[in-house]
């Protein structure tokens, strides 16, 4: 039996992995882009950040799942980029940025995503949760010093009892894989959440396919923008490019 | 009632059911009286204490049975008192009444007249329980246990051949059989997904893995819905047994009753019952002399409504926060210590030994086309009758609602319907026809969840009741999911805008592309859910939302910020006592006069318009009078 | 009568808690120890035993622990997860998670008003904001001194009785805002009563 023992199709392209691997790294092996703010290399996988849902099973009748907690099955069908998944993420981020507006990686994100409003009342929360800084700190750190206190909008990451904890070492793990405050934005005004420096606009080939077509930068052309942009798969090339201009 | 010694083989329960079946032969007068937790708190534990005082006084002790009993199910009419062998039935005893139902009914058998149970709408006494209204369009399997029988007493439960369906599978079933006979009786999960209970059972056996283990599921969560705690409490020893059947059907040796702690009476009865079954051998090593042990434990829930959904309910019985986990593996597969797993709910439990016992097919001539079998629901909030339903699916709304429910009070218009619990939707007066069954109520755009019927009447705001539950869930969430969490926090901000008078039409397109995100995005049945109150009274009453924010009008008059009261120049003659009453004091006026109400200062409370006999005060929204 | 703000005994929740911590710390060694509620960690070690010590009874060890101490007390917390070896964080999470559980001490009279559905729709919004208005505090809370404790409770299962409020483990059935003072008046007339 070949390693490669598992065949799925993501977006039509046939695809082999070994047994247990998730939909998400499947992805990105084939240089699919799935956006993700709570999953890392070396850290398990959580699901919380619900950006990195794909529909799975038949077109008629999918079933969405967070790509990144769930493992490749045999025959599996995979689409990662439909019009209800985009809109999905777009919304999700749009929450996101009304509720952490003060994170670069977020607003990235929404730019890419083609978030152009935003429509909820602005907060100031620094956290969305995504449980990294946890898991950094337990399982890489193996110190256990922080954890998920409370439930629902409660929620929060926390010491006992929001004291300071003996078992920190302060070696900042939590604070290097945090995505909301690695990168500090300095776009937003205070009226407003979406920070504009990063327009953007729908890619047409999402209109007219009800998906999106193309995965490398430079892509297509198709999604060419009147500026001139073109419109990657994921926030993090745009980081790049701005890192180069 | 007398503790039931070791019971070590199929002849022996078999001679004990005999004996206990001629003992009760005797007729005795009988008392029962209801001691579910509805009429418990409307006094039922004084009427039995009383009812045990003037006994003891007149010397009757012996010759009468006194008996508390488990829910009837009319707890709207509490406490209940049924006597026997006449079969009288008096609701809504008081202690007061004792001495009369022992002199004259007990002693003399004549009928209090007085006591008897009146029939709202045609005004008829009712001299049994069975020919009331409420119980006379039911069809109650469970149920009708549960007014029979003591719930502590364990030869209660083997007199009415209770155990039977037990050793019947242990003597000459195989497990394969057991599983075939569930699944072709139909026998649907009632905790709500509908999942057919056999296909589940059959998954669980045939993984390898060992032990593996089942699980009774009473986490009931749902507000609006007690009818796995009125089983429990009302005739533990039924789940026992099915949880007995179902151990020896997928090969388990442990299983688990998860109850919620805001239970304590069903904890307390479970557990005696799980005690006696065992002592009587019922339960534990070697099962009524057979080969086959199997063993039970009562865990309690800590408070958290999204325990109920089966991840999140493991991860709880394991010691950990019930945090729900990506499917699959389905529990089936890999469920407590990652062993293989049955998660059933109370009902469902208590439905495996009739079905034993009376054959697939007799099951399955209840019910519809595609749901089999009876379904127990609470019918609660604004309905004359409210109490514990059981009717075979596919019956209608309406029959529910009126035929046993019997209307609306105060005859106020019907205006909807919640069904499925917080997670579910809200139906129109145009669907009471529609049959409660799995698929009519998901093409509805709601689901049967537990069974919660909440009746709502034209003093219910549509979007009041979206608040309510988005506000619910967004609580009860447990955090993880960022669409569920954010999500339903800003569904609620959005809602709250609407009902304080904030509200634009955007309001509502938001809500929706918000609402379809939150239930695509999210993971386990509470996220992809938690936006269906609000979806579904958008969709049936789309009117009341745009009345509130184009009108600022809630015609329901319960959104404060959108209403006030106003006292009646003509109908107020000023005996002051909204003024006396009034928890702000924004009620003046003269002894005799037109009193005021003062708007800045009211809060809303509705005291006022609660103590005025006169009718003088009314509530207005919008512009209108 | 003015609305009370929510938060307004804070001393008393959450955020307070290592003030609380402190003062109890301050106090055990003035008085006698187990007369400090939460620190008789006695109670709870005869728990732990009756539990085996088992981590996976978690739950269970603090709901008993609970009704014991009558709430969680950081002391007790940081006892059970030394001897059962569990991570304090996670004991922590598990608290703050169930709605059951009490970081705060509870009020000798504990009032649980049912805001489940079929309550709802018959009123109980009204019954919890007189409560808080006659107490002057918010549900979760308890009085300053003690003596009141508010709470909400998603449904208990008695709805055909609703609205339904909980005084110290009695139901009350059909309850309305009208009659919460009158609630009120009889259990301080009681009080008055004992303290005679």
């Amino acid at each position: 039996m070949s390693y490669m023992n598992i065949s799925l199709t993501i977006n039509g392209l046939h695809v082999d992995v070994p047994e247990g691997t998730s939909i998400l790294e499947a992805a990105q092996t084939y240089g699919i882009n799935i956006p993700t703010l709570c999953h890392l290399d070396g850290l398990s996988s959580y699901g919380a950040c619900r950006l990195c849902i794909v529909e799975i099973g038949p077109a008629e009748n999918p079933k969405v799942v967070s790509s990144c907690t769930y493992r490749c099955e045999e025959g599996m069908e995979v689409r990662t980029h439909t019009k209800r998944i985009l809109d999905t993420r777009k919304i999700i981020l749009e929450l996101m940025v009304c509720s952490t507006p003060g994170s670069k990686t977020i607003q990235d994100l929404a730019s890419a995503h083609g978030v152009i409003q935003t429509r909820f009342r602005p907060e100031n929360e620094d956290c969305i949760l995504c449980g990294l800084c946890v898991r950094m700190c337990a399982e890489q750190m193996m110190a256990g010093a922080i954890a998920f206190a409370g439930r629902g909008p409660d929620r929060h990451i926390t010491t006992p009892f929001d004291e300071l904890s003996e078992l920190c070492r302060h070696c900042g793990g939590c604070m290097h894989v945090c995505p909301a405050c690695m990168y500090r934005c300095m776009g937003p005004k205070a009226d407003t959440t979406l920070c504009s420096a990063c327009l953007n606009l729908s890619p047409s080939c999402v209109e007219v396919y009800d998906q999106q077509q193309c995965w490398m930068p430079p892509s297509c052309g198709t999604c060419v923008r009147p500026e001139g942009n073109y419109l990657p798969a994921t926030g993090l090339i745009i980081e790049e490019e701005k890192a180069t201009e | 009632m007398s503790k039931v010694e070791a019971i070590r083989s199929f002849a022996e329960l078999e001679d004990l059911h005999g004996v206990l079946v001629e003992r009760r032969q005797g007729e005795r007068p009988r008392i029962s009286v209801c001691t579910g937790t509805g009429c418990v708190a409307c006094g039922a534990t004084k009427v039995v204490e009383t009812f045990k005082k003037i006994l003891d006084e007149k010397g009757l002790s012996d010759s009468v049975e006194l008996k508390s009993t488990g829910c009837h199910g009319f707890c709207e009419m509490g406490p209940l008192v049924t006597l026997g062998p006449s079969g009288y039935f008096y609701p809504s005893v008081r202690p007061g009444d004792v001495q009369k139902i022992i002199e004259r009914t007990v002693l003399e058998g004549e009928i209090v007249e007085e006591l008897l149970y009146k029939d709202p709408q045609t005004g008829e006494k009712v001299e049994h329980e069975a020919e009331v209204p409420f119980y006379k369009h039911q069809q109650r399997i469970i149920l009708a246990e549960n007014g029979h029988l003591d719930p502590n007493d364990l030869e209660d439960f083997i007199a009415i051949g209770g155990y039977k369906a037990l050793a019947h599978t242990l003597g000459s079933m195989s497990p394969d059989e057991v599983v075939d006979s569930v699944t072709r009786s139909g026998l649907a999960g009632r905790g709500g997904a509908g999942f057919l209970t056999g296909r589940k059972w059959d998954i669980a056996r045939r993984q390898p893995g060992e032990p593996k283990y089942i699980v009774c599921n009473a986490d009931e969560g749902d507000p609006g819905a007690y009818m796995d705690r009125s089983i429990l409490e009302g005739n533990p020893h039924r789940v026992i047994e099915g949880m007995g059947i179902g151990a020896y059907a997928i090969g388990a040796r442990q299983g688990f009753i998860y109850v919620r702690h805001e239970y304590p009476l069903a904890v307390e009865r479970i557990t005696k019952a799980i005690d006696d079954a065992r002592s009587a051998c019922l339960l534990g090593e070697e099962i009524l002399g057979t080969g086959f042990s199997f063993d039970l434990k009562v865990v309690r829930g800590a408070g958290a409504f999204v325990c109920g959904e089966e991840t999140a309910l493991i991860a709880s019985l394991e010691g950990h926060k019930g945090e729900p986990r990506q499917r699959p593996p389905f529990p089936a597969e890999s469920g407590f210590q990652g062993k293989p797993t049955i998660i059933n709910n109370v009902e469902t439990w208590a439905n495996v030994p009739h079905i034993i016992n009376n054959g697939p097919d007799w099951y399955a001539a209840y019910g519809s086309k595609d749901s089999k079998g009876t379904k127990i629901f609470s019918l609660v909030g604004k309905v004359n009758n409210t109490g514990l339903v059981e009717v075979p699916m596919g019956t209608s709304i309406r029959s529910i609602v009126f035929d046993i429910g019997g209307g609306i009070p105060k005859g106020k218009a019907f205006k909807a319907v919640q069904t499925g619990g917080p997670a579910g939707g809200c139906l129109p007066a145009e669907l009471l026809d529609l049959p409660i069954d799995f698929e009519a109520l998901q093409e509805a755009g709601t689901i049967m969840g537990s069974g919660g019927l909440i009746v709502m009447d034209e003093d219910t705001c549509m979007v009041d009741v979206a608040r309510y539950f988005t506000k619910f869930l967004e609580e009860e969430s447990c955090g993880k999911c960022y669409s569920c969490r954010k999500g339903t926090q800003r569904m609620r901000e959005l809602l709250d805008d609407i009902c304080e008078g904030r509200g634009t039409m955007a309001h509502l397109d938001l809500l929706e592309e918000l609402g379809q995100a939150v239930n695509t995005a999210s993971m386990c049945g509470l996220g992809q859910n938690a936006a269906t109150p609000m979806l579904s009274t958008l969709r049936y009453f789309r009117n009341e939302y745009i009345e509130h924010i184009k009108d600022h009008n809630c015609s329901a008059g319960v959104c404060t910020a959108l209403i006030r009261y106003k006292i009646l120049e003509d109908l107020c003659d000023g005996c002051a006592a909204c003024a006396k009453v009034c928890p702000v004091e924004a009620i003046t006026g003269e002894k005799d006069q037109l009193h005021v109400i003062d708007i800045e200062a009211c809060v809303k409370c509705g005291t006022c318009l609660e103590v005025c006999a006169k009718d003088a005060v009314v509530v207005i929204s919008g512009g209108g009078e | 009568m003015e609305q009370p703000v929510c938060g307004e005994f804070t001393f008393l929740t959450g955020k307070g808690m290592s003030a609380m911590v402190s003062s109890n710390a301050s106090s055990a060694s003035v008085v006698e120890e187990s007369t400090v509620p939460g620190t008789d960690l006695g109670a709870v070690d005869n728990i732990l035993e009756q539990h085996q010590h088992d981590s996976t009874e978690l739950i269970a060890i603090l709901l008993d622990v609970q009704d014991v101490l009558g709430y969680l007390s950081p002391l007790a917390l940081t006892h059970i997860s030394e001897h059962l070896s569990a991570p304090l964080t996670e004991i922590y999470g598990i608290a703050t998670f169930f709605k059951q559980f009490r970081l705060d001490p509870p009020g000798r009279h504990q009032f649980t008003v049912c805001t489940g559905t079929a309550c709802h729709v018959r009123g109980a919004v009204h019954v919890v904001d007189e409560f808080e208005r006659r107490l002057g505090i918010c549900a979760g809370e308890t009085t300053p001194d003690l003596e009141y404790g508010l709470e909400t409770v998603n449904c208990i299962g008695a709805c055909a009785l609703g609205p339904v409020v909980i005084i110290d483990g009695d139901y009350v059935g059909q309850m309305s805002a009208m009659k919460v003072p009158r609630l009120l008046r009889r259990l301080e007339r009681d009080r008055e009563e004992a303290a005679e």
